[in-house]
C-alpha cells in the first residue's frame, strides 16, 4: 500500500462522511427557520407533554408559525410556550390554543381556533384560552367511569 | 578499585514458586564488555531485564551509578533509558513495520535528526550488517539470522553508551557471528561503550570479553576475567565451558 | 468451605477493581498523549484508513438492510393504525436515535476492534511493547493515542453514513416496493427529525468510539495480565474475544444510559 493511496482513500472517506453529516445536520436537523419578522405570543398550558421547540403552529390545518421556546413558569407552575406567528396573520383576543397530535403516534403541534372578538392580539401578549395536551389515559378512564356511573 | 556502573546486590526474584534469582551479586564496570553465561533457563534474560527496568526484583538492590533503578524519578529514568539499548533474545521487531522503519524507529520517535540524516545512518548500519536491500520487506519475510541482524542494527542506531545484548549471535552462521563479535569489539575500542552480552558462544565470546560472569541456580557462581574463567577450578564452571554434563546414555 | 468462597470472592472483587483502575489510567494516559508533541499525524491517517475507510462498505451494507427491514416492519405495524404515512418518521427516528450509532459501533468493533485487540496482543506477547519501553517511546502514546483519535474521527462519520443509507433503505421498501408516496416519506423524515436527535446520535457515536477503542486496545495491551487464556496465541485469542464481547455489552449499556440522560 503506497502512502499516497492511504491519504487519498482517507480523503474520500472524510468527504463522504462529512457530506452525510451535513445532510443530517442541515437538511433533517435544520432548526425550522424562525422568521425575525414573526411576532411573539405567549400561552400557558397545564401540560405540553410531547411538544417540542420548533413544532408547528397551525390554524385550520395551515401552518402559521412555530413554537419558539417552552419554559416552566415557576410562579404559576404552568408550561409557558412562546409562539412565533407570521406577521401578516392577526389573531383575535379570544383565540383558543390547544396542543394536538397528528396521527396516533405522531408529533405534537399547536392548533389555534379562531375567536370572535374585535380586539386583536399584539406582539408579546398572552393567549388566555388554552387546552392542554390530551392525556389518553385520563380520556380512557373518564370514558369507562362515565359508563359505570350511567349504569347506576 | 573502580566503582561499578551497574551493581546487583543480593537480588531475588521469583515467578510463583520458580525462584529464578536467589541472591544475585554482580558488578558491571563502565567501558567494559561483560559476558553472562549460564545454562538455558538459568535466568540470564531475566537478569538483563532487571537492568533496564522491564522486570522488578522482589528484594535486594539493582544500582546504576549507586542509585536504585526502580525508584528513580521519571525525569531521571528517561535520561537513563536514553543511554541504553536493549537487544531482545526474540528480536521483538515490529511486524507491522518494514525493516527500514524498524531500524529507524528509535531515531524517528525520540531524536531531532532530519529525514536525510536518519536515512544515512540507517543505510550505513544496514550495510555494516549486510542486510541492504531488505528495507521494504517485513520481519516475517526474513530469515532468523537476518532478523537478528536487524535487531542488532536497531539496538545500535542510537549510538547508545550502554548496550545489553541478549544472545546477539544465536542463529548466525560462523562468518556472520565472527563479524558481529568483531563489530562489537571495534565499536568498543572506538566509542568505548559498556556492553553486557548474554551468549552461548563459548569460547569465541571470551575474546571480546573483559569480564565473564556465570549464573547457575539463581546465583552468580563466578565472575572475573576471561583468562580466569578458563582456569577456574570450580567443577560447574569448567564442566559448563567444556560442555560436559551428566547425560543419560541412550 | 464458606470462608474459602468468601475469600475467592474478595480476591475476585479486588482484581476487578484493579482492572477498572488500570483501564482508566490507560485511557487518560492515551488521551493526554494525543496532545504531546510531535503530533502523530501520519499514524492517525493510517488508522483512520483502517478504522474508517475500510469499514465503509460493511457499514453501507448493514445500513441499507437495516433501513429496508425497518421499512418493512414499520409499514406492517403502522398500516394497522392507518398511519403508514408516518413510515419516514419511524424509520428516520429509529435509525438516527438508536440503531445508527449502536449498529455502527458494533460493526466497527467486529471489524476493527477485534483487529486492534489481536494486533496489540501480539505486540505484547512478542515483547514489542517492552521494546518500545526500552527505546524510551511511550507505548500507550505510540499504540493507543493515534487509534483513539482515528476512532473519534471515524465513528461519527460512519454513523452519519449509516443513517443516510438506512433512510434510503427505508425509502426503497416503503416507497418503491410497498407504494407509499415518496414525497410523503421524505417529508416525514424531514419534519420529524430535530436537531436534538442528530446531536444525540453524534454524542452516542463519540462515546462509543472512546468505549470501544479503550476496551479493545486495553485488552490487547494487558494480554499478559489476564489469567484465563494463558500466554501466547491462546492468550491473544482470549483477549480478542473478551474485547469484542465486552465492547458490545458496553455499547448497549452506554446506549441505555445516554438515552436515559438525553430524554
Ligand atoms: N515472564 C515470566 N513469567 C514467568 N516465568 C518466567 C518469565 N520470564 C522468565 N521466566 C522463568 O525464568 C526462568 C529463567 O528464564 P530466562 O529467560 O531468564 O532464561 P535464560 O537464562 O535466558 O535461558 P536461555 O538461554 O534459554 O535464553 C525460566 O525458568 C523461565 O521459566
Ligand atoms: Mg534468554
Amino acid at each position: 500500500m503506497k502512502k499516497g493511496m492511504v491519504e487519498f482513500y482517507v480523503g474520500i472517506f472524510m468527504i463522504i462522511g462529512i457530506v452525510c453529516s451535513s445532510y443530517l445536520i442541515i437538511e433533517l436537523g435544520g432548526v425550522r427557520v424562525i422568521n425575525t419578522n414573526d411576532y411573539r405570543l405567549y400561552a400557558y398550558f397545564s401540560s405540553v407533554a410531547g411538544l417540542k421547540k420548533g413544532a408547528g403552529v397551525e390554524m385550520a390545518g395551515v401552518e402559521i408559525g412555530n413554537v419558539v421556546s417552552i419554559t416552566l413558569d415557576t410562579e404559576k407552575l404552568l408550561a409557558k410556550v412562546e409562539l412565533g406567528i407570521h406577521e401578516n396573520i392577526k389573531l383575535a383576543e379570544d383565540v383558543m390554543a390547544s396542543v394536538k397530535t397528528s396521527g396516533v403516534i405522531g408529533d405534537r403541534y399547536i392548533n389555534l381556533s379562531p375567536g370572535g372578538s374585535e380586539t386583536m392580539l399584539e406582539s408579546g401578549e398572552t393567549i388566555f384560552n388554552t387546552e392542554s395536551a390530551i392525556d389518553i389515559e385520563s380520556l380512557v378512564s373518564k370514558y369507562i367511569f362515565e359508563k359505570e356511573e350511567k349504569k347506576k | 578499585m573502580k566503582s561499578p556502573l551497574i551493581e546487583f546486590i543480593d537480588v531475588k526474584k521469583s515467578f510463583g514458586s520458580n525462584h529464578v534469582m536467589q541472591g544475585v551479586n554482580l558488578s558491571i564496570y563502565e567501558d567494559e564488555t561483560t559476558v553472562v553465561i549460564g545454562k538455558s533457563g538459568s535466568g540470564k534474560s531475566v537478569l538483563l531485564k532487571h537492568i533496564i527496568g522491564l522486570m522488578h526484583h522482589d528484594s535486594g538492590k539493582v544500582l546504576f551509578k549507586g542509585e536504585e533503578i526502580s525508584s528513580m524519578p521519571r525525569k531521571k529514568r528517561e535520561e537513563f533509558k536514553l543511554n541504553f539499548s536493549y537487544m531482545f533474545q526474540e528480536n521483538a521487531l515490529f511486524d507491522s513495520m518494514n525493516i527500514y522503519e524498524n531500524i529507524a524507529l528509535p531515531l524517528t520517535e525520540t531524536s531531532r535528526f532530519s529525514k536525510q540524516e536518519i536515512r544515512k545512518k540507517v543505510e550505513m548500519r544496514m550495510e555494516q550488517l549486510e542486510i541492504q536491500g531488505t528495507s521494504n520487506k517485513y520481519p516475517a519475510q526474513l530469515s532468523g539470522g537476518m532478523k537478528k541482524r536487524v535487531a542488532l542494527a536497531r539496538a545500535l542506531i542510537t549510538e547508545p553508551s550502554i548496550v545489553l545484548f541478549d544472545e546477539p549471535t544465536t542463529g548466525l552462521d560462523p562468518v556472520r557471528k565472527n563479524g558481529v563479535h568483531a563489530m562489537i569489539k571495534s565499536y568498543q575500542q572506538m566509542f568505548g561503550f559498556t556492553a553486557v552480552i548474554v551468549s552461548h558462544e563459548i569460547p569465541d565470546i571470551f575474546q571480546i570479553a573483559q569480564r565473564v560472569a556465570m549464573i547457575e541456580k539463581g546465583k552468580i557462581i563466578f565472575q572475573g576475567s576471561a583468562e580466569e574463567i578458563m582456569k577456574s577450578d570450580l567443577n560447574e564452571v569448567s564442566n559448563f565451558i567444556n560442555g560436559i554434563g551428566d547425560f543419560m546414555e541412550y | 468451605m464458606i470462608i474459602k468462597s468468601v475469600e475467592n470472592f474478595g480476591f475476585w472483587t479486588t482484581q476487578q477493581i484493579e482492572n477498572v483502575g488500570r483501564i482508566f489510567i490507560f485511557l487518560f494516559t492515551g488521551l493526554f498523549h494525543i496532545f504531546t508533541f510531535p503530533l502523530q499525524i501520519f499514524k492517525i491517517i493510517e488508522h483512520t484508513w483502517f478504522i474508517g475507510t475500510k469499514s465503509m462498505v460493511v457499514i453501507m451494507l448493514t445500513g441499507i438492510f437495516t433501513g429496508m427491514v425497518l421499512g418493512l416492519q414499520g409499514y406492517y405495524t403502522l398500516i394497522k393504525f392507518g398511519s403508514e404515512g408516518m413510515l419516514g418518521s419511524a424509520v428516520a427516528l429509529t435509525l438516527i436515535r438508536e440503531l445508527g450509532p449502536v449498529l455502527t459501533a458494533i460493526m466497527i468493533t467486529a471489524r476493527a476492534g477485534s483487529a486492534m485487540a489481536a494486533e496489540i496482543g501480539v505486540m505484547r506477547i512478542s515483547e514489542q511493547i517492552d521494546a518500545l519501553e526500552t527505546m524510551n517511546i511511550n507505548p500507550v502514546r505510540f499504540i493507543f493515542s493515534p487509534r483513539i483519535v482515528a476512532s473519534i474521527i471515524s465513528f461519527p462519520l460512519l454513523t452519519a453514513l449509516f443513517d443516510v443509507v438506512g433512510v434510503v433503505g427505508g425509502y426503497v421498501t416503503g416507497s418503491l416496493m410497498l407504494g407509499i408516496n415518496g414525497g410523503i416519506y421524505i417529508y416525514r423524515v424531514n419534519e420529524s427529525v430535530v436537531m436534538a436527535d442528530i446531536t444525540g446520535g453524534f454524542l452516542k457515536s463519540l462515546v462509543f468510539a472512546i468505549v470501544v477503542t479503550t476496551v479493545c486496545c486495553s485488552q490487547g495491551y494487558f494480554t499478559h495480565l489476564q489469567t484465563r487464556g494463558g500466554f501466547g496465541a491462546k492468550g491473544v485469542s482470549f483477549s480478542t474475544t473478551t474485547a469484542v464481547v465486552n465492547s458490545c455489552v458496553m455499547i448497549l449499556v452506554f446506549d441505555y444510559v445516554i438515552t436515559y440522560l438525553l430524554l
